[in-house]
C-alpha cells in the first residue's frame, strides 16, 4: 500500500491475455513462431483474403478448458464466438473473433499469497480469442510515437489467446504482482503457455479505481494497458493510483478511459485518439458454430489436471511442516519444486527446505547454476542431511562438505570418509587421548578437582587441538571429569 | 458445334462419345462469349481454357476421361479463382489476383470443367439488376433494354445467351433465382451449408450460398451434384446425406404443393401470377395436389433481411482497407484518412448504403432494436416454414413479382429495387433449398416459378421441377438468338 | 428518420468518407429504408429466441496440425506497398 495516500483504497481487477502453446494458429494451419522473418507464417485465412473462413483449433479449446478448470471455473455447456469490430492495421479482418456474452468458462477463484497473507481473487471468465498481428515501427525510436513509417508482420496474427478476467478483488499494486506471478506459475505448471512477458506471450491490463477507505461503492475506473513486465505492472498501477488520488483530492473527477503506461518515462497517457472512437458492434460470428463441450470430454480434462502449485503449497505446509514462505519460494519453478520434493522424500523436509533455500542456492549462485542442474543430486543432499542429523558431522563441517559436493559432485559419505571428518564422539579413541592430556597436565587436573570448572575449557581446547576439531565437546567434558575423579581415588 | 443447340448433358454425351473434342467445345463457347452484346463477362480466360481443353483431350486420347470431360463453365466474379482476377464487381478489388481457388470451383476443375471466364455482378452481390457493377452493364438476352436481374446477372445472361452451357452464381436473398427467372433459365439455391462457402467472397455469411444456373433442370442437377458436400475449410458446411440425382420424374403423383397466399396477391404482376397459376394447373394434371398455404411472417422477410444482411456485410466488407491487397487512396494524411478515402472512393453507392445501414443497426443504442429484433423475426419465419412443411412437400410461388424491368428504372429508389426479392428472401432467411424454372412468358418476357422445400429436399425439388419443365415445355432460347 | 449527425457518426465507425451532399443523400435514403424496416419493431416477440444460425451444427473443430504457409513473396504479392518485408501502413501519427 506504500504508494497510496492515507484514506484511499485502490480497487484493481486484471485482464490477462495468454498466448496458448499450440502448434498452429487459432483459425488456420499456420505454425506459431517467434522472431522469424516477417510474414513467413501466413496464409489467405490469417491475411483475411476475400472469401476465407475460420476453423477452430481443437487443441486451443482443450488448453483453454484446462486453464478454466484449473482456475475453478464452470465450463459452459454452450458457448459461442462473436465478432468484435474495429479498424486497425494489425487486425486484418477489421474484427477480432472473440467471445462475448457466452464465454467458454465462467466463475472461478484463485488463491495467492501476498505480503499480508493469502488472498482469494474471483475469476469472472476465461474465454478464447485470436491475437493481433505485429506492427513494425520504422525510424523514430522503434515505438509508434515518432515512427516515420509502420508496416505489418502477420506472423503473430491469429495466435490463440486465452483472456482471463478477474473481479476487482485486488487492493494494491503489490497484490496484483503477487497474483500475476502465482497465476503465471500455475500456467507454466499446466504447460499451456510460454508465459514470457517480454515476448508478449503473457500480457496484463489493469482496471484501476480508488475510493475512500470504508466506502463500498466503486469509483470510476481507468484501464491501464501495455505493462510487459512485473516491474512495469507494479509501477504502472502505483502511478495510476497516485494520479487518481491526486485528481480526487484536487476535487476533480476520474474519467473512464484507456491509458497507456510508458515504461521509459513512467508516464501515463490516453491510448485512444479520435481514430479509435470505439463502438465494437459485437454480433455472433456466423462463420462458426457453437461450442458445446461433451461432459465426458471435460471430465477427462479435469481428471488430467496436475496438482496445482497452490495445492502443493498447502500440502507442504500441512504435511511437511514448511512455512508458507518456504513453500512459496520452493515452488518458484516446477523444477525447483521437484528437486525439493525428491530431497524431502529422503530427508527431514524442514532441513531440506532450509539447506536448499540457504547454503545450496548461495553456493550455486556463484556458479550460475540451479539445484536441479547441479552436481548435487537430491539423494546426495539427503545423505549429507543424514550425516548431520545423526551428528556424525557438525553443521560447520557439513557446510564445507556441501561446498566440496558442489565443486566436485562427490558423494558426502566419501568426502567425510576420505578426509576423516567424522565426529569422534565417546569411544576408546577419544578416551585414550583425554587420559593422556589429563596425565600431561596434573596441575590443571588438581584445579578441576578443587572445583575450578573454568579449567574444563582448557582440557576441551587441548582435546580439540589433539583431534583437529573433530571431538564432540560434550563427550570430552564427560571423559575429563571421569578420569580426573578416577585419578583422585 | 453450335452452343445454341446443346444442353450441357448433350454436349457431355458428345464429348464422352468422342464426336467432339473438348478443344472444339471450349472454342465454340469462347467465340460466343467474346460477343460483348450482353456484357455478361468481366473477364475471359481463353488461353488457359484452351490449354486446359487440350490437356483434357490428350488425357481422353489415352483413355482417361474426366466426368465433366472439358465442358466449359462461367463463374460469377464473387468466387475466388487463383491467379484469375476476381473483383466482385468492385473498384476496391480492381486487378486483384487471388492466391487460392474456391472449394466449389476447385471441385469442378478437378472433375474436368473448364473455366472460360468470370461473370459480371452487382458489386459484392448487392443488388437485383447487376446495374451496381462498378464495371459494366449487363443486358437481358430477351430484351437488351432490360436488366438480367441480379446480383448474378452475368452468370444468368451468359447461360441464356448460350455463351456457357452452365454457370455458378451466389444467392443471398435471391441472387440466383431472380436472374434465372428474368432470363428464362433454371437457377437453384441449395440448402444453406450444402455447398462450401470457402472462396465465396462473403456478403451476408449466414445467408450466402453458391448454386448452379443451366438451361435445363437435369443440367442444373448434374452441376449441383459436383459441388455439394462437406468441406473442412467451412465450419458451416454439411455432410450431405445422399447424392444429388439427375432427375427423370415425369409424374407428380401424391405430391403436395402449397401455394403461398401471401406471395400471390398484391404486388405481383398479373401476367406473372397467370403464368404461375397455369403451372399449378399442370401440377394437378401430373397427379400432384395443390393446396393454399400461409406464411404469415413472410411479409416481414424484406425488413428482416435488410437488417441482418447489411449488419453482416458491414463486418464482412471491413477487411477491404487497401493495406494487404487491392488499390488504395494515395497521399492520405494519416491512417484514418487512408481508410476513409480508400473505402469512400472505391465502394459504390449501394455498397456504402448497406454498410451504413448495417453499421447503424449494430451500433450501440440501436443494436437490440434493429439487429436484435430482426434476429427474432427470423425465428418466426423459420417456424412458418416448419409448420408449412408439416402439411406440404413443396411450396410454390412466383420467383420475382415482375418480369425483367427496364435498365435504370429502379436506380432512383433503392427500396423499389429491394422489392424485387420479396418472394425469394423468406426462403433464404430459413436457409432452405429453392429453385426457379421458367413457367411461361408475360409480355414476351420469361416468368419464373419458385419451388422451395425443407432442408435436404434437393432431390425432390429437382424431380418436381423436371416433371413440370417437361409439361411446361418452355423454350429457353431468346427469340433474338434463334 | 435519422439526423445528419448520426450519418456522420456511422460513416466514421464504418471508415467511409462521405462528401456533404452524400451525407444528405444517405440521410434521406437511410431514413426511408428504416421507415420500412422499423415496422417489425411493433411485432410481439415476447419469448422468441434470436436465430443466428440455420445449421444445427456444433463443435466443428480442426486438429492442431500445421499446414504449409505462403512464401512472403506470395503473401505480399497483392499489397499496394511493401516496407521492410511488411505490409506498409500509412502514417499512423
Ligand atoms: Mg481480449
Ligand atoms: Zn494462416
Amino acid at each position: 500500500m506504500s504508494a497510496v495516500a492515507a484514506g484511499w483504497e485502490p480497487v484493481i481487477g486484471l485482464e490477462i491475455h495468454v498466448q496458448l502453446a499450440t502448434l498452429t494458429k487459432m483459425f488456420c494451419g499456420c505454425r506459431l513462431s517467434f522472431g522469424d522473418p516477417p510474414n513467413t507464417h501466413t496464409c489467405p485465412v490469417c491475411l483475411a483474403h476475400p472469401g476465407v473462413l475460420p476453423v477452430v483449433n481443437r487443441e486451443a479449446v482443450r488448453l483453454a478448458t484446462l486453464i478454466g478448470l484449473a482456475l475453478g471455473c464452470e465450463v459452459a455447456p454452450h458457448s459461442i464466438f462473436h465478432r468484435k469490430n474495429y479498424f486497425y492495421p494489425d487486425l486484418p479482418k477489421a474484427y477480432q473473433i472473440s467471445q462475448y456474452d457466452e464465454p467458454l468458462c465462467l466463475g472461478g477463484r484463485f488463491r495467492a499469497l501476498t505480503e499480508d497473507g493469502e488472498i482469494e481473487v474471483r475469476i469472472t471468465r476465461v474465454h478464447l480469442e485470436e491475437d493481433a498481428a505485429k506492427l513494425l515501427h520504422l525510424g523514430g525510436d522503434g515505438r509508434r510515437a515518432g515512427a516515420a513509417r509502420s508496416a505489418v508482420d502477420f506472423n503473430r496474427g491469429g495466435t490463440p489467446l486465452v483472456e482471463i478476467v478477474t473481479e476487482p478483488d485486488l487492493r494494491s499494486a503489490a497484490d496484483a504482482v503477487a497474483f500475476l506471478k502465482q497465476l503465471k506459475q500455475t500456467l507454466e505448471h499446466l504447460g499451456v503457455s510460454d508465459t514470457n512477458m517480454e515476448e508478449g506471450s503473457l500480457r496484463a491490463d489493469a482496471n484501476i479505481s480508488v475510493r475512500p477507505v470504508g466506502s463500498a461503492t466503486l469509483g470510476t475506473k481507468a484501464e491501464l494497458k501495455n505493462m510487459n513486465s512485473f516491474r512495469f505492472l507494479e509501477r504502472g498501477i502505483e502511478a495510476e493510483i497516485r494520479r487518481q488520488v491526486a485528481l480526487l483530492e484536487a476535487g476533480e473527477r476520474v474519467v473512464q478511459e484507456t491509458l497507456h503506461y510508458d515504461p521509459e518515462s513512467g508516464e501515463i497517457h490516453p491510448l485512444r485518439s479520435k481514430e479509435e472512437a470505439h463502438d465494437y458492434r459485437y454480433f455472433p460470428e456466423p462463420d462458426l458454430v457453437p461450442l458445446s463441450p461433451d461432459r465426458a470430454w471435460v471430465a477427462g480434462i479435469r481428471a488430467g489436471l496436475p496438482e496445482l502449485p497452490v495445492e502443493r503449497r498447502d500440502r507442504w505446509v500441512r504435511d511437511l511442516g514448511l512455512s508458507f514462505e518456504d513453500a512459496e519460494v520452493l515452488s518458484e519453478t516446477p523444477a525447483l519444486a521437484r528437486y525439493f520434493e525428491q530431497t524431502a522424500a529422503l530427508a527431514d523436509p524442514k532441513a531440506a527446505a532450509n539447506w536448499i533455500r540457504g547454503d545450496l542456492r548461495a553456493l550455486l549462485r556463484e556458479r550460475g547454476e540451479e539445484p536441479w542442474e547441479s552436481g548435487v543430486s537430491p539423494a546426495a543432499l539427503a545423505s549429507l542431511l543424514a550425516l548431520l542429523g545423526s551428528e556424525r558431522i557438525p553443521t560447520r563441517v557439513a557446510k564445507d562438505v556441501l561446498a566440496q559436493m558442489v565443486a566436485t559432485g562427490a558423494d558426502p559419505e566419501r568426502i567425510v570418509e576420505e578426509q576423516g571428518l567424522a565426529q569422534i564422539g565417546g569411544g576408546d579413541e577419544l578416551a585414550a587421548i583425554v587420559e593422556r592430556i589429563v596425565a600431561d597436565h596434573p596441575a590443571q587436573a588438581q584445579q578441576l578437582r578443587e572445583g575450578k570448572d573454568r579449567v574444563m575449557g582448557f582440557f576441551v581446547g587441548q582435546a580439540m587441538k589433539a583431534t583437529g576439531g573433530r571431538a564432540d565437546p560434550q563427550a570430552v567434558g564427560a571423559l575429563v571429569r571421569k578420569c580426573v575423579m578416577d585419578g583422585a581415588g | 458445334m453450335d452452343p445454341r443447340t446443346f444442353t450441357a448433358e448433350a454436349a457431355l454425351a458428345a464429348l464422352h462419345g468422342g464426336q467432339v473434342s473438348a478443344s472444339e467445345v471450349v472454342a465454340a463457347y469462347l467465340e460466343r462469349a467474346a460477343d460483348d452484346r450482353w456484357g455478361s463477362f468481366l473477364a475471359l480466360d481463353g488461353e488457359r481454357a484452351l490449354a486446359r481443353a487440350r490437356e483434357i483431350d490428350a488425357a481422353a486420347a489415352s483413355g482417361y476421361r474426366l466426368p465433366l470431360g472439358g465442358l466449359p463453365i462461367a463463374i460469377k466474379d464473387v468466387l475466388s479463382t487463383r491467379d484469375l482476377v476476381t473483383t466482385c464487381g468492385s473498384r476496391i478489388l480492381e486487378g486483384f489476383r487471388p492466391l487460392y481457388t474456391a472449394t466449389c470451383v476447385a471441385r469442378l476443375e478437378a472433375a474436368g470443367a473448364v473455366i472460360i471466364g468470370k461473370t459480371n455482378m452487382d458489386e459484392f452481390a448487392m443488388g437485383s439488376s447487376t446495374e451496381n457493377s462498378a464495371y459494366q452493364v449487363t443486358r437481358n438476352p430477351w430484351d437488351e433494354e432490360r436488366v438480367p436481374g441480379g446480383s448474378s446477372g452475368g452468370s444468368a445472361a451468359a447461360v441464356a445467351a448460350c455463351q456457357a452451357p452452365w454457370s455458378l452464381g451466389s444467392d443471398t436473398g435471391g441472387s440466383i433465382r431472380q436472374p434465372a427467372a428474368l432470363c428464362g433459365i433454371v437457377g437453384m439455391k441449395p440448402t444453406y451449408g450444402a455447398v462450401s462457402r470457402y472462396g465465396l467472397v462473403a456478403f451476408a455469411s449466414s445467408l450466402d450460398q453458391v448454386g448452379p444456373f443451366a438451361r435445363t433442370v437435369r443440367d442444373t442437377a448434374l452441376l449441383l451434384s459436383h459441388i455439394v458436400g462437406h468441406d473442412p475449410m467451412d465450419s458451416t458446411s454439411l455432410h450431405w446425406p445422399e447424392p444429388i440425382r439427375v432427375p427423370d420424374a415425369e409424374r407428380l403423383d401424391g405430391l403436395r404443393v402449397g401455394v403461398v397466399e401471401e406471395l400471390m396477391g398484391e404486388g405481383i404482376e398479373p401476367g406473372v401470377r397467370d403464368a404461375v397459376e397455369r403451372a399449378l394447373v399442370l401440377v394437378e394434371e401430373l397427379g400432384g395436389r395443390v393446396v393454399p398455404v400461409s406464411l404469415p411472417n413472410a411479409e416481414h422477410g424484406l425488413a428482416t433481411y435488410y437488417l441482418i444482411a447489411p449488419a453482416e456485410c458491414s463486418a464482412n466488407l471491413a477487411r477491404f482497407d487497401g493495406i494487404r491487397y487491392g488499390p488504395r487512396h494515395e497521399g492520405a494524411e494519416d491512417l484514418l484518412d487512408h481508410y476513409e478515402r480508400t473505402r469512400g472512393e472505391r465502394f459504390g453507392t449501394e455498397v456504402k448504403r448497406r454498410i451504413m445501414l448495417g453499421t447503424f443497426a449494430l451500433s450501440s443504442g440501436y443494436h437490440d432494436a434493429y439487429y436484435g429484433t430482426a434476429q427474432r423475426v427470423r425465428t418466426l419465419i423459420v417456424r412458418d416454414f416448419e409448420n408449412t412443411f408439416a402439411e406440404v412437400d413443396v411450396v410454390a410461388s412466383p420467383t420475382s413479382p415482375t418480369v425483367a424491368f427496364p435498365l435504370g428504372e429502379r436506380l432512383a429508389d433503392p427500396y423499389s429495387m429491394y422489392l424485387a426479392d420479396v418472394c425469394t428472401i423468406p426462403v433464404s432467411l430459413a436457409g432452405l433449398p429453392a429453385l426457379s424454372i421458367p413457367c411461361g412468358l408475360s409480355e414476351g418476357l420469361p416468368v419464373g416459378l419458385q419451388l422451395a422445400g425443407p432442408a435436404f429436399s434437393e432431390n425432390r425439388l429437382l424431380d418436381t421441377a423436371h416433371a413440370l419443365e417437361r409439361a411446361i415445355a418452355f423454350d429457353p432460347l431468346p427469340p433474338g438468338l434463334a | 428518420m435519422i439526423e445528419a449527425e448520426t450519418v456522420r457518426h456511422v460513416a466514421r465507425l464504418a471508415r467511409l468518407h462521405l462528401d456533404p451532399d452524400e451525407v444528405e443523400r444517405m440521410r434521406r435514403e437511410l431514413s426511408s429504408i428504416l421507415e420500412h424496416v422499423e415496422r417489425i419493431q411493433s411485432l410481439d416477440l415476447a419469448g422468441v429466441p434470436p436465430t443466428t444460425h440455420v445449421v444445427a451444427l456444433q463443435n466443428v473443430m480442426r486438429e492442431d496440425e500445421p499446414r504449409p504457409s505462403l512464401t512472403p513473396e506470395e503473401a505480399l504479392r497483392e499489397a499496394p506497398e511493401v516496407l521492410a518485408g511488411g505490409f506498409a501502413v500509412p502514417r499512423m501519427g
